[in-house]
Order: structure tokens, then C-alpha cells, then sequence
């Protein structure tokens, strides 16, 4: 079938699952901020189209949460199934941090379980607000959590092995590894700026689709002008992760940039292609940008793929995934800048068509971007599944049943990202805004 | 208390609790289900809509945390267990999710769709019945170490009275655990008729329950002689438990202190859960693996009760809240706000 070996199949069936999770991840790390902001603000102006805005967002956001759930369910078992050494060897040291995720996930069911259903019991609206810190509290330290496990496996500290077997384990040391804070900070600014355009693409869309009512242009400028703070954010902690990865993973930031030669006044490459004798061909290369990127001085000496043994480099195709994720990361800032100015200087342009077309492809593509990056960071691993300490050959299951499942999980997350659209778009059908605000405009 | 004992006695108490809330919800989708065929469907969805829906995720994270805990508690399960538990677990997993994917898509669009409602009754009953096969796996027997990795004899599995009596177990217990559980909810809401469909529900499912216990102990005397004599010697345990179910089918039968049944229920479950996790002491899978082998190290192990004690209590005061608001707070319960 289609993959002999399990290894493959189980770095494919991964691939999968980890991709479609990080979708609902996302959002569900994303969203609950965004939900609060509008509450807030609807109880600070006494605006009620704030806080029906909070509630069409979180009804909304139920869903998506639920298959957040199913598919983090998924994952979290699977990683045992299918990679048992490495869960072996990384029980024992950053178990810690898994542990505690399992406690913000308690919390963060609690809370979203609760807000959802007491819109109606409480008669101050405060008191119902105050329910949604956890839940963005909740989805903040899952991601937390879980990104300090992905950073230890990109850096892995507080342990000794000896033998094959690991000793002096020190878990705390094992959580604050060097890559935790830019990759924890990225992935949370991230999840922030992608649900931003997310939101603001569905609202752009109503626009488009002939809504004039003032309720969308509120959200609109609100989730912009979000999206533009997490943008800038995340584009500046991007920029640290590369300097974390021109210390501590040289040969993935090296892959990413086919940087072959360890060289001074080293050019950022951009797009091109390579040929069979390793060329660069039609690229873009600014100078001394990758050592200004790699070591914030531009004559800094940034080590080539030629130092490290071929079997241990990463695959090349990473290149592509950064450059993808860095352009789209700068587009959606500079749209998202000229919108707050054009809106702020009443310039036309930023209301018209065109632009709110562009402002609907800002959510895809932020969801994109965010792909790009996590393909980056997991391919660029490669053949590492604990840098350093142990591959992924050596990590995976030698069941022979992979493939099928791979099959199996296929269908399922057709099955789930299908019902997904349909079920959302049903919800906001079934009960247009208009047909909303009217209910609640007369006191 | 060692702390491997401390760990594995935290691990098998969430096991507990997810066993007790996780049934409930499996019982009500297949009594869902079952009602929407014999065309019963108005007596049983309210009931069941409102108690599980804002409860479903938490019920969700016992599951995770039973596993989360278990590589970071005994880390060397996860290369036994990941190993070979691969086909069920994969399947069990596809379950669940068709199962938490139904929450999202109809309660929230509110159109009910009859196909996945069937699914849902039905996924109802094979996830108990899939998990379970890890119980029996564990009794020893059915894997061989073959070049130093674990390999699952799935003949010998599937041809086994004992897994399968353990499945049938799972199921029933499912049902029973479920029937009792809604009999005093649908009585809290006031609600007669469904009331006493439950309570018909429960008594069915009573002897079965008994049956198959039974019945695992007597094939437990072949397959593992050892186990065997570790649950003959805490017989008190076991018949404690018996006393509870007695009292339990006592209750429902003359139609009164639902709520107590529900209690004794609890324990009479608690009671035969920790006599079984009690002698299986001190293997997590017979032979090869004990606790003390596969245990994590000092440090981890102190860490992660650190933090166990610190997460339970942030939990306790949330648990409570949930509880208040909506299964011992009375108005909701009885269907007075809306959604
Ligand atoms: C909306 C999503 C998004 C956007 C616009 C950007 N990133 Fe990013 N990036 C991510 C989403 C992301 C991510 C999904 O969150 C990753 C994957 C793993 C991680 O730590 O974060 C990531 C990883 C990642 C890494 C690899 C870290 C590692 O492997 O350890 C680098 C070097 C950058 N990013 C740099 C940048 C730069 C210079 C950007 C300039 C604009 C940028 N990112 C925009
Ligand atoms: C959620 C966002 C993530 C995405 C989209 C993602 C993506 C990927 C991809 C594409 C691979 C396959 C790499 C290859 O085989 O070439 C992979 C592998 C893997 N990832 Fe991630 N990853 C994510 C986060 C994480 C996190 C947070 C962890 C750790 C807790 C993790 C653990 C792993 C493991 C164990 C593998 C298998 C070994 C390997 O192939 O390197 N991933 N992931
Ligand atoms: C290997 C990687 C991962 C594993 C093992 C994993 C595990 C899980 C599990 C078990 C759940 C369900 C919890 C429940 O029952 O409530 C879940 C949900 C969730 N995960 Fe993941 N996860 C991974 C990657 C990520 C990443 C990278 C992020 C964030 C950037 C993330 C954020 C979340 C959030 C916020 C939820 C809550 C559900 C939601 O709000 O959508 N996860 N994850």
C-alpha cells in the first residue's frame, strides 16, 4: 500500500494529524482573546452590538473547539502509538510539561462549558464576562505547554545519556530549553494574528456579500488593528527564532536559507530553484541579509549545510516553507497597516472591493503561513526526532498496521473538516445578524 | 506509600472517575439511539441534551489525562502499550472522535440527523468495548516479545473468552452504570414517564452485570492462576461490592432514593475497580512489566506530583462550580433557561 516501511508511514500519519490539529489549535488559542475584547468593549460602551458580536464569535467558536478536542485527542495518543521509543525516552524528562497541559485542558473545558451555557442566567453581563479569562487563560497554556515539549525536542537539555540510558533528568531544566522562549512566544503571537484575520476575513466577506450594517465595520477595524499589532509581534519574534536556530540548529536554518558555504556577508536567498549540482538559479538574494537575520551584524560569519553530514542534513524543500511563511507574514502586515491608516485618514480605497477581497485571503493565508512555519520547524528537524540524541528511525513503531490506518484517519479528518464548514456556515445562515440585533436593538 | 504507588493509584483513581462519567455518556447516546428506533425519541433527548452537553469535553480530559499520566508515570508503558495497542487504540480513537464531533455538529446547528445519531448510540458501546481489549491484554498471554519487541497475537486475542468477556462487561456495565445514572436525573427533572423508562432500563441491565463479573473471575482461573489467587484473597472487597449492587437493585426496584442508588452505585463500582486494580498489583502487563520497572525517575516522579497536587487544586473549586450550575442546581436541570 502506500507506504512499505513504517517509518514513513508513521512520519505521513503525523504529518497529517499534527496539520489538521494545528488548524482548530489555532483558533482555539486564538479566538477566546478576541471574543473578550469585543465583550469588554460591549459593557465598557454599553454597545450591544459588541457583545452580540462575543456571542456570534464564541457560538462559533464551540465547534470548532469540539474538533479541536477530538483531533488533540488523536494526537496526544498517537504520539505513543506511533513513536513509543521516543515516548519512552521523553516520558521520562518532559512528561512535566505534557502533565500540566492536561490541567489547563480541564480548565479550559470547564470554563467554555460554562460560558456557553449561562448566556441566559446571569443579569449582569460582567459576571458572565468574567467566565471567558480562563477559557483564553486555558487555550494560552495549552499552547504553552505544548510548544515547550516541541521546543525540547528541537533543543534538548537537562539530561545526561549514558549508555543509551538517560540520567541526571532534570525536568524543570528540561522545560526552560533555549529555544522555549522565541518558539513559545512565536507560536502564541501567531495563533493571536491568525485568528485576528481570520475573523476579519469572514467579516470582510459579509461585506462583500451586500451587509451594510455597522456592526461589521466595527468588527472589521477592531480585528485589523489586531491583526496588525500581532503581526508586527511576530515578525520581530520570528526574527529572534532565527537567531536562536543560527545558534543551537545551524543546519535547519541552513536548509531554509541553501546556505551551502560557511561564509561572511553572507545574501538572503529567496525563492529560485535548485538544479542537480546544488545551483541556485532565479533567485532573489539581498545582501548580507542572512547574516543581519542570523547574527544582527552583517559581516557575521553563518555556518553552511557542506559542515554537517549529509545524512544529517535536512530537506531542502524547507527553503520554500520559510520563504512562504516570511512573505505572507509581511503582506498581511503591510495590508493590515494600510487599512488602520486608510481608515484612520479616511482614504476610499480601503473600502472598496478590491481591498476587501484581499482582505479575505488574509485569513487563509495566515493559516498558511502558520503551516509553512510548523512544516519548517518539523521537516527541518528532520532526521531528528530528539536533535542530536535520537532519529526518527529509531523512534517509531515497527507495527506493520500504519498504512492502514493512515487510511482510516484520512476519511476521518475529511469527514470532520466537511461537517465543520457545513455546520458553521448553517449556524450563521440560520441566523443573520439583522435578523439578531433586531431581537435585542428594543430595550 | 512508594511513589510508584502514589502514581499509580492517582492514575487508576482518574481511570475511575472516567470510567463512572465516561459510561454515563456512552449509555445515554445508545439508550438515544435505541429510543429514536422504538420512536420513543421526545422521552429521552432533553433529558440527555442537557445533562451531557456542557459536560462532554471534561469528561474528555479524564481520558487524556489518564494517558498523558501514564508516559510520564511509567514511561516505559508507552513502549509496550504504543507498541501493540496500535489497531485498537487507532480504532478507538476514530470513535471518539465521530463521538465528539456529534456534540459540535448537532447540538449546536440544532437539526438532529438520524444517521449520526446512530452512530453516536453505536460508538457508544464499541468504544468501551475497544479501550477494554487493553484490559485484557494486560492479563498477559497474548503478546511475545520477538527480537526484544512486543508483538500482539491478535488470533489469540480474538479467539479468548477472557477479552471477550471482558468486552461484554464493558458493555453491560456501560449500560447499567448509564440506566441508574439518568433514572435519578430524568426524577430530578420531574419527568415521569422518562423516569420510569430508565428505571425499566436499569433493572434489565442488573443481572447481566453480575453475570459477566462472574464470568471474567472463572475464566481469569485458566488464563492468569495467579491473578486469580490475588483476587481470591481480597474476597471481602468483591463481596462488599456485591452488598452495594444488591442495595442499589433494591432501591430502584421499589421506586425510591434515586439519588442514594446513584451513590451506592459509585461504590460498589469503586469497591470491585480497586479490587481488581488492587491484585493486579504489581504487574501493568503480565509478566513482563511491573510497576517498579517501568517507574519513571525520582525527579520526574516528584515533579509530576508536584504539580498533580498544585492542578487538583485549581480543579476541585472549578469541578464544584460545573456541579452547581448545572446538575444539583434545579432550574436548569428542569429545563427553565434557555440554551
Ligand atoms: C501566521 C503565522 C506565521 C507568520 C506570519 C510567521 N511565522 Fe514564523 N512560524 C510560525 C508561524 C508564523 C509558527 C507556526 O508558529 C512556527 C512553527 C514552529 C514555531 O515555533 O513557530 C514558526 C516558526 C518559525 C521559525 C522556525 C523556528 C524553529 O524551527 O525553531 C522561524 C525562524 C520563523 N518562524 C521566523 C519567522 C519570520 C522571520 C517571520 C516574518 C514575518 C515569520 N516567522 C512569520
Ligand atoms: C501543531 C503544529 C505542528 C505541526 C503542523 C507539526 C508538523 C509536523 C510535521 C510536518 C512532521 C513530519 C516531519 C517529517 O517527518 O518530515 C512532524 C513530525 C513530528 N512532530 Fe510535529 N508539528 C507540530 C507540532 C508538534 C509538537 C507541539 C510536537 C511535540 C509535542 C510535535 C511532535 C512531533 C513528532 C514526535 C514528530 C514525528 C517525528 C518526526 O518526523 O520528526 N509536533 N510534525
Ligand atoms: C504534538 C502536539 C500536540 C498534542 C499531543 C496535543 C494534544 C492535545 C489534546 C490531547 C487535546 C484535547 C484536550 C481535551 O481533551 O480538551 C488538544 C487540544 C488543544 N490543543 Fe493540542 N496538541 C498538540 C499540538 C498543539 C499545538 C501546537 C497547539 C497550539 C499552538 C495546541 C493547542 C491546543 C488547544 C488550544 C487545544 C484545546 C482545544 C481547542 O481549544 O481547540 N495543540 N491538544
Amino acid at each position: 500500500m502506500l507506504f512499505e516501511d513504517p517509518v514513513l508511514a508513521s512520519r505521513f500519519l503525523t504529518l497529517m494529524t499534527l496539520t489538521f490539529h494545528i488548524i482548530y489549535a489555532t483558533i482555539g488559542v486564538g479566538v477566546p482573546l478576541f471574543i473578550m475584547i469585543a465583550h469588554w468593549i460591549g459593557i465598557r460602551k454599553n454597545d450591544e452590538h459588541y457583545i452580540i458580536m462575543a456571542r456570534r464569535w464564541s457560538r462559533g467558536y464551540m465547534v470548532t473547539v469540539a474538533v479541536g478536542v477530538v483531533t488533540g485527542t488523536i494526537i496526544g495518543l498517537q504520539l505513543s502509538l506511533l513513536w513509543p521509543n521516543f515516548m519512552e525516552i521523553a516520558g521520562q524528562i518532559i512528561a512535566l510539561p505534557l502533565f500540566m497541559e492536561t490541567f489547563a485542558f480541564f480548565f479550559e473545558a470547564i470554563f467554555l462549558g460554562i460560558y456557553a451555557y449561562t448566556w441566559d442566567r446571569f443579569d449582569n453581563q460582567r459576571k458572565h464576562f468574567l467566565l471567558l479569562i480562563p477559557v483564553a487563560i486555558g487555550g494560552g497554556m495549552s499552547a504553552f505547554f505544548i510548544t515547550i515539549v516541541n521546543s525540547f525536542m528541537n533543543t534538548p537539555t537537562g539530561f545526561e545519556m549514558v549508555d543509551g540510558a538517560l540520567v541526571h533528568a532534570n525536568p524543570i531544566a528540561a522545560m526552560f530549553n533555549p529555544a522555549m522562549p522565541t518558539k513559545v512566544s512565536h507560536v502564541v503571537a501567531t495563533a493571536y494574528m491568525t485568528a485576528a484575520f481570520l475573523l476579519a476575513s469572514i467579516t470582510a466577506f459579509k461585506l462583500l456579500k451586500g451587509s451594510r450594517h455597522v456592526y461589521y465595520k466595527k468588527a472589521l477595524y477592531l480585528t485589523m488593528k489586531i491583526g496588525l499589532i500581532f503581526s508586527i509581534a511576530s515578525a520581530i519574534i520570528g526574527d529572534f527564532s532565527g537567531k536562536l536556530l543560527a545558534e543551537y540548529q545551524p543546519e535547519k536554518l541552513a536548509a531554509a536559507e541553501w546556505h551551502f558555504e560557511t561564509e561572511g556577508e553572507a545574501p538572503l536567498v529567496m525563492y529560485g530553484f535548485l538544479d542537480k549540482n546544488q545551483e541556485v538559479h532565479y533567485a532573489i538574494k539581498v545582501p548580507y541579509m542572512l547574516s543581519i537575520l542570523a547574527h544582527s551584524n552583517p559581516t557575521a560569519e553563518v555556518i553552511g549545510l557542506n559542515e554537517f553530514k549529509p545524512e544529517e542534513t535536512p530537506p531542502l524543500i524547507v527553503h520554500y516553507f520559510f520563504d512562504s511563511m516570511v512573505t505572507i507574514g509581511m503582506f498581511l502586515l503591510v495590508l493590515s497597516l494600510i487599512y488602520w491608516m486608510g481608515i484612520r485618514r479616511h482614504w476610499a480605497f480601503v473600502r472598496s472591493t478590491f481591498f476587501r477581497w484581499l482582505i479575505v485571503l488574509s485569513g487563509p493565508l495566515a493559516f498558511l503561513a502558520m503551516e509553512f512555519g510548523w512544516w519548517l520547524a518539523e521537516v527541518g528537524r528532520q532526521p531528528w526526532i530528539l536533535r542530536g540524541i535520537m532519529t526518527v528511525e529509531e523512534a517509531a513503531t515497527s507495527s506493520d498496521y500504519v498504512n492502514v490506518m493512515i487510511v482510516l484517519f484520512a476519511l476521518l479528518y475529511i469527514v470532520l473538516g466537511v461537517g465543520t464548514v457545513v455546520v458553521l456556515r448553517r449556524i450563521f445562515k440560520n441566523n443573520p445578524i439583522e435578523v439578531e440585533l433586531k431581537g435585542n436593538d428594543s430595550p | 506509600m512508594s511513589l510508584e504507588i502514589l502514581g499509580i493509584t492517582v492514575l487508576w483513581t482518574f481511570l475511575f472517575g472516567y470510567v463512572i462519567i465516561g459510561s454515563i455518556d456512552y449509555g445515554a447516546g445508545f439508550f438515544n439511539a435505541y429510543s429514536i428506533i422504538t420512536g420513543k425519541q421526545h422521552i429521552l433527548s432533553r433529558i440527555i441534551q442537557q445533562y451531557l452537553s456542557p459536560v462532554w469535553e471534561i469528561t474528555n480530559v479524564f481520558f487524556v489525562f489518564f494517558f498523558v499520566g501514564i508516559v510520564g508515570f511509567f514511561p516505559q508503558t508507552a513502549y509496550y502499550i504504543g507498541t501493540i495497542f496500535l489497531v485498537p487504540g487507532s480504532i478507538g480513537l476514530i470513535l471518539l472522535a465521530i463521538r465528539g464531533s456529534y456534540y459540535a455538529f448537532e447540538t449546536y446547528s440544532s437539526r438532529g440527523h438520524k444517521g449520526y445519531a446512530f452512530m453516536y448510540g453505536l460508538t457508544g458501546l464499541l468504544i468501551p468495548a475497544s479501550l477494554s481489549t487493553v484490559l485484557a491484554i494486560s492479563e498477559g498471554g497474548f503478546v511475545y516479545l520477538t527480537n526484544g519487541s512486543p508483538v500482539l497475537d491478535y488470533a489469540a486475542l480474538f479467539t479468548s473468552p477472557l477479552s471477550w468477556s471482558i468486552v461484554v462487561l464493558s458493555i453491560v456495565a456501560v449500560l447499567y452504570i448509564s440506566a441508574v445514572f439518568l433514572t435519578w436525573y430524568a426524577n430530578q427533572t420531574g419527568d415521569v414517564e422518562a423516569t420510569n423508562l430508565m428505571r425499566k432500563y436499569a433493572l434489565i441491565w442488573a443481572l447481566p452485570l453480575i453475570i459477566t463479573a462472574g464470568g471474567i473471575v472463572y475464566e481469569l482461573s485458566f488464563h492468569n492462576p495467579e491473578h486469580y489467587e490475588r483476587i481470591v484473597n481480597l474476597w471481602w472487597m468483591f463481596a462488599v461490592s456485591f452488598l452495594l449492587w444488591i442495595l442499589t437493585v433494591w432501591f430502584i426496584w421499589n421506586r425510591k432514593n434515586y439519588g442514594t442508588a446513584v451513590w451506592l452505585l459509585i461504590g460498589q463500582f469503586m469497591f470491585a475497580f480497586y479490587a481488581y486494580g488492587i491484585s493486579h498489583y504489581p504487574y501493568i502487563l503480565y509478566p513482563i512489566l511491573t510497576i517498579h520497572e517501568g517507574f519513571t525517575n525520582r525527579a520526574m516522579a516528584i515533579s509530576l506530583v508536584v504539580v498533580f497536587i498544585l492542578g487538583f487544586a485549581l480543579l476541585l473549586p472549578s469541578l464544584y462550580l460545573v456541579f452547581k450550575l448545572f446538575l444539583f442546581n434545579k432550574e436548569y436541570v428542569q429545563g427553565k433557561y434557555k440554551k
